[in-house]
């Protein structure tokens, strides 16, 4: 029952980061935990719902099943993309720059179109 | 329509003073530059957004999006960490956002005593996470019967006395984790300057496999860190599956808040 191939691809504890958390990209999780559920709290002028830690979990195993799925069905390459897994190329921000843009504007037209159901 | 729309300061953390050069070419949420907001002794690293109403409806979106969020908060902490390599940081929650540069000017001022005091604690720390985990029990009758006999659950006085064992079983797997969570967080936390201890991680978040019996973040000099996670490191709890994931350094997330002590209190209550 136990996993032994899972458990060895586990990150061991000499993959300290040399620096800090951002040299070798974090786990999701311990991000999530610290930048949703801690630091500190000051009062904002525009007033910003966050998720907390344990609805986000209930979401995430949500799309985690959906990306097992994808995984299962052969769809990862993003696995292998570097402009989508963590260790990002200079080369590849100027066009994430452009999709940014782009999936901004996406959102101003969606989310001016949903303007009836928003909060 | 108006295109031009509002704009709005995005915090990521507050920081002894810093020079600029040293964040140049970082990137914040978005795809933002990151700039310093100085006053007296504080400086606090912020982005510049738009934000017309569609944007920040936009926003408020995204951060209910889990992907999205990932990305949000990714580039929130590398923002963090960018500047924590250079000044003692105290981070800032995801999202805080004011208005202009005069109402964050606004609130450095108002908290200057309670941002002064927290990074003075903070001087020459930082974080260390310290997670235990522990190979789940069986959690199902199928599971323990294959590990037992390889066959399949047989039937009346046999099947309860395999679901009495199981039970009795996990319930002893429990009780001895928790022991070792205990035994090792206690451990920790007398020789760092401060800890916290963290809700458990959902496997499915983590993509950790194992029970995750113990997740703390501990306060530590930077001095000491090597000694500190090599202390880690060898306390497994005596436990045969038990393994012990040690994360950081840190910026100090977990300390931005100090515990209230009784008596403090400054601007920071208005």
């Amino acid at each position: 029952m136990s996993q032994p191939s899972t458990w060895s691809a586990v990150r061991s504890a000499d993959d300290i980061a040399v620096r800090n958390g951002s040299t070798a990209a974090p786990n999701l999780a311990d991000v999530l935990e610290r930048v949703l559920d801690k630091g500190m709290v000051i009062a904002g002028d525009i007033k910003i719902n966050l998720l907390d830690i344990e609805l986000l979990t209930i979401k995430l195993r949500l799309l985690v099943a959906s990306l097992d799925k994808a995984k299962e069905i052969g769809i990862d390459w993003w696995e292998h993309d570097p402009a989508l897994s963590s260790g990002r190329s200079r080369a590849l921000e100027a066009e994430n720059d452009r999709l940014r843009q782009r999936v901004g504007e996406l959102e101003r037209t969606t989310s001016e179109e949903g303007e009836g159901v928003r909060r | 329509m108006s295109t031009h729309g509002r704009r709005a300061i995005y915090t990521y953390a507050v920081a002894r003073p810093l020079d600029p050069a040293q964040l140049s070419g970082l990137r914040g949420v978005d795809g933002t530059s990151v700039h310093l907001i100085r006053h007296d002794d504080l400086v606090a690293v912020v982005s510049t957004l738009r934000f017309t109403e569609a944007e920040l409806a936009a926003l408020r979106a995204r951060l209910e999006n889990p992907a999205e969020l990932e990305a949000i908060a990714r580039a929130h902490h590398d923002v963090v960490g960018a500047v924590f390599e250079h000044s003692v940081t105290l981070p800032f929650r995801l999202a805080t956002i004011h208005q202009s540069e005069q109402r964050l000017l606004e609130v450095l001022r108002a908290g200057q005593q309670r941002f002064n005091g927290a990074l003075d604690q903070l001087a020459g720390r930082v974080e260390i996470g310290v997670k235990l985990y522990v190979e789940a029990p069986p959690t199902s009758f199928a599971a323990a019967d294959a590990q037992d006999t390889g066959e399949p659950a047989g039937r009346g006085r046999d099947y309860l006395r395999r679901r009495r064992d199981l039970l009795l079983r996990r319930q002893q797997a429990g009780r001895r984790s928790a022991d070792a969570a205990a035994r090792i967080g206690d451990t920790l936390a007398r020789i760092a300057a401060d800890h916290r201890f963290h809700r458990l991680q959902d496997p499915r978040l983590s993509g950790v496999p194992g029970d995750n019996v113990l997740n703390a973040a501990y306060l530590v000099d930077a001095a000491s860190t090597e000694s500190f996670v090599a202390l880690a490191r060898s306390l497994d709890g005596d436990l045969a599956s038990a393994r012990v994931e040690i994360t950081g350094p840190w910026p100090p997330y977990s300390f931005a808040e100090p515990l209230p002590s009784p008596g403090a209190s400054d601007a920071a209550d208005r």
